[in-house]
Formats: structure tokens, C-alpha cells, sequence
């Protein structure tokens, strides 16, 4: 009982001496990286309907995600992008890079132990709650739908 | 916590002391302000193996046989390796010493185990049980960060609060023989939680461990901090050794100008390692380059080097149990003030 008054003493006065992080400066490189990044996007996907005039608006879509999620896989290998991302956060996460660069680095982390147990079964330590997730919430929108 | 502070050092009759030593860091730390200090700086961070995990090893080997080499021994002499390390069964220990024909004995305290270490070292000198022991540790940031956080590649920030692992790897030599700066008594810590569970706040939680060994070491020493050329503890970084700064304050102890702690003092500024350096080797490296050097040339006369650890593991943190501290202290003593 006495510890406990005292770790709860100690965790807030811990978490008043903790210097406070301007959220500004971060905000402003993750708004600016990130826009720059959809903005390739969007150049990809109307030069590729400008030049394959054949192919259906959301076969270019599936076109333009494809160069994007290789380039950041590319910079993930080339070791670029955690600088990039240390750099811009949210910026680089939230569009479809942060995807690519979630299943490339542990891809990367763990080829030494083995291609199966090691790659292909670490591979998804941080994209897989993702997925999980995203399967689920879709699931249950899907059956409500089924019944709305 | 009932149980009075104190009676929990252990004084040296028979002067073991440390006769060699050695320090080994990676290219980060090869680049901050000790550069001059250390044995030996590796540009390669993989130690010339195919893993980090290999690296780490040699990292340890390569000290160890620095450290034989300074003290003018071979492995014949060595009688007892004590070694630990950050990494899961602490491998790095185990496999270096699988080249040498040595008995060895593992010893954990996370990042306290320079100053374990050396403390149970210095027991077993002292007590007469071995003539000359061996004592290493090593922590390497790229086997740290994949057993603890996320993967080397991954683009996210790093928490303000959190430190940077020290690739770098530490061995002492201590013999009843020979001549080196003097090992003169040893603290051993208590577990102590004050309940954090943010395991990217190290600090905070390793803080409370290193209050109770300090005031332990002073009543049972009969000391006070002036006493000291310098007190050193491990990795408590820039938040941390703040905390315990104000920890000791609050108990009637004042930590002044001769406090410093590894971890601020082993990178530069602009390194962009937040709170500082952390892991076995932060400890382990400063206390075998500068630390030592200036203790040989009379520079110390006294030192209380205090290493910290935070007992926790993946499954602990994950399991949400709060991050145990610990702390070990031992005091060295330059040759030159008798």
C-alpha cells in the first residue's frame, strides 16, 4: 500500500520532469513529407493514364500503389528510408510507404535466421496486427451492410 | 523497504586490482567524446562477421584478449572469466568464451553487469579463492534494438525519452598481483521499482536502484559525495541522472560537480541520441578508456563507478509489469595515493 502511494509520487513527478516536445516542428515535416509523397501519387497515376490510355482508372491506382510501395521497399533496403522516416513520421507511415517499409524492415532484420522461420515468419511482427485489424473491421462492416 | 539502508558493502583487505584493461566501440562511439580514449574503434559494425549477433561476440573476444594483452598475462594465468551481455541467455558471453580454455561463470544485471562484474571479481581476488580474473560485458545498439524494440530499417521516431544503445564491449583484468589502480570495496544493490512501465524511459526506472546503493554506500563507507573525485553511474542518461540527482536531495544527499553519468558523457550532442547512451557497453567502455587512464595517471584518486540495470524483458514489458532497477558500485582507488 505504501509503495504504492510512492510509485504513484514518483510517476508523476517523472512525467512533470519530462521536457515537453513541441508537436509544431514534427507536425509540419509529417504535413509537408506526407503531402509530397501523395502528390508523386497523384503524378504517377495521371501520367500512367496519360500514357496507357487502355488501362481503367482503378488499374491505375493499383499501378501507382505498386510503384510506391517498391520505392519505399527500395529505400527500406538501401537503408534510406528510417532516416527519412525518423524525419518525418507520421508523414512517411500513414500513406502506403509506412506499409511497405513495416514488412520490408523486419524482412530484412531476420534473414539471418533462416528464410522460413526467420523472413517470411517475421515479416509481418508489425504489419500483421494491421491486417488483422483491417480484416476484421471489414468483416463487421460487411455484415452490416449485409443486413442495412 | 523496511530494513535500514547500509550493510550491504563488502571491504577488500588483500587490494585486488586491476592490472589490464581494454575497450572496444563501434564507429558511432568511435566518432564521440572519447574517441581518444578507447583501445580500439571499429569502423565495421559488423566486426567483420556475417551477423550482428557475431559481431557482438568478437566485440567481447577482442576485449578480453586486449585486456590479457595490457596486463602482460597470458590465458594460462587467467584463472576465471565473469561475463555478460544484453542478449537473450547472454550468448555473446557464452560463445566468446567458447574459444578460450578458461571455466567461465555467466553473470545478467543487465546493464549493471561491468560493475557486477567486477564486484563479484574483486570478491573472489580478494578472498583468496582465485589469484587473477577476468571480467567482461558488451552490449552492440543493432542486437539490442532487434531483441528490444523494432527492426534496425523501420522509419519511425524515437521517443524523446529514450537512449541509444552503446555498441562497444569492456574488459578489466583483476589479479592479487601486479600493479593497476586498486579495487577498495564494493556495493551490491537491491532491486528497487517505483513502478514505471515505460520501457522507453529507462532512466526513470533505474533512478530509484541507483538512490538506494548511493545512500547504502555512503552510510556503509561512512562517506559523503565530496569524498570522491568522481562518482560515475552507468546509463541513467540525461533524464535519469537529473532524477537521481533530485532523489538524492530529497534523502540529505548533495551529488555536485564531481556526478557524471556514462551515458551523457560517452556521445556528442549532435549525435541525435536523446537522453544519451545506455547498455552494458556505455558503462563498461567509459570506465576501461578514460576513466581507468586517469586513475593510472593520478588524475583520480578515487572513483565510485555505479553501473545500472533495468531487469526487464520483452515479455515482462509486453506482459505490462513494470521495469525493476538495479544497481552495483565499486570503488577504485589510484595505486599512487599510498
Amino acid at each position: 500500500m505504501q509503495d504504492e502511494v510512492r510509485n504513484k509520487k514518483y510517476n508523476s513527478y517523472v512525467e512533470a520532469k519530462i521536457a515537453k516536445t513541441h508537436a509544431w516542428p514534427s507536425l509540419f515535416n509529417a504535413f509537408w513529407v506526407g503531402g509530397l509523397i501523395c502528390v508523386f501519387g497523384q503524378v504517377c497515376n495521371d501520367l500512367i493514364l496519360m500514357w496507357f490510355p487502355s488501362i481503367s482508372t482503378q488499374s491505375a491506382w493499383a499501378y501507382t500503389l505498386i510503384i510506391i510501395i517498391f520505392i519505399a521497399a527500395l529505400l527500406t533496403g538501401l537503408g534510406v528510408f528510417d532516416k527519412i522516416g525518423a524525419f518525418a513520421g507520421a508523414g512517411t507511415i500513414v500513406p502506403i510507404t509506412g506499409f511497405s517499409n513495416s514488412i520490408t524492415s523486419p524482412a530484412l532484420d531476420f534473414k539471418n535466421e533462416g528464410i522460413i522461420f526467420g523472413m517470411c515468419a517475421k515479416m509481418f511482427i508489425i504489419a500483421g496486427p494491421v491486417i488483422v485489424s483491417g480484416t476484421v473491421a471489414s468483416m463487421i462492416v460487411g455484415i452490416i451492410y449485409l443486413f442495412v | 523497504m523496511k530494513r535500514e539502508l547500509g550493510q550491504q558493502t563488502v571491504f577488500f583487505k588483500n587490494k585486488p586490482k586491476i592490472i589490464g584493461h581494454y575497450s572496444i566501440v563501434g564507429p558511432k562511439e568511435g566518432k564521440g567524446n572519447l574517441r581518444e580514449y578507447f583501445s580500439e574503434i571499429e569502423q565495421d559494425d559488423f566486426f567483420g562477421q556475417k551477423t550482428y549477433e557475431k559481431g557482438e561476440r568478437v566485440m567481447i573476444e577482442r576485449a578480453l584478449e586486449g585486456a590479457v594483452k595490457d596486463a602482460n598475462l597470458s590465458f594460462d594465468d587467467i584463472k576465471l572469466f565473469l561475463s555478460g551481455d544484453l542478449l537473450n541467455q547472454i550468448i555473446s558471453s557464452s560463445y566468446a568464451a567458447r574459444k578460450y580454455d578458461i571455466p567461465y561463470a555467466g553473470v545478467f544485471g543487465a546493464c549493471s553487469t561491468m560493475a557486477e562484474s567486477l564486484a563479484l571479481g574483486a570478491c573472489l581476488v580478494d578472498g583468496g579463492h582465485f589469484e587473477t580474473v577476468a571480467c567482461a560485458t558488451s552490449s552492440h545498439f543493432s542486437t539490442a534494438e532487434r531483441q528490444f524494440r523494432t527492426p534496425l530499417e523501420l522509419g519511425s521516431q524515437r521517443p524523446p525519452t529514450s537512449q541509444w544503445t552503446v555498441t562497444g564491449s569492456g574488459a578489466d583484468i583483476i589479479s592479487s598481483k601486479g600493479s593497476g589502480p586498486i579495487i577498495t570495496c564494493a556495493t551490491f544493490g537491491k532491486v528497487a521499482d517505483f513502478g514505471i512501465t515505460d520501457v522507453n524511459n529507462m532512466g526513470a526506472a533505474m533512478a530509484p536502484a541507483a538512490m538506494y546503493t548511493l545512500i547504502a554506500h555512503f552510510k556503509d563507507t561512512k562517506t559523503k559525495p565530496e569524498d570522491y573525485d568522481l562518482i560515475l553511474s552507468g546509463d541513467l542518461g540525461k533524464l535519469g541522472s537529473e532524477i537521481l540527482i533530485d532523489l538524492m536531495e530529497d534523502k540529505g544527499y548533495k551529488l555536485g560537480l564531481n556526478y557524471k553519468d556514462c551515458g551523457q558523457i560517452i556521445f556528442k550532442r549532435n549525435q541525435n541520441v536523446l537522453m544519451g547512451g545506455s547498455g552494458c557497453g556505455c558503462s563498461a567502455t567509459v570506465l576501461n578508456s578514460i576513466v581507468l587512464k586517469k586513475l593510472i595517471t593520478g588524475e583520480y584518486k578515487r572513483v565510485l563507478f555505479m553501473a545500472t540495470g533495468a531487469l526487464l524483458s520483452t515479455l515482462s514489458a509486453q506482459q505490462g509489469e513494470s521495469v525493476p532497477g538495479v544497481a552495483h558500485a565499486v570503488v577504485i582507488e589510484g595505486e599512487k595515493n599510498e
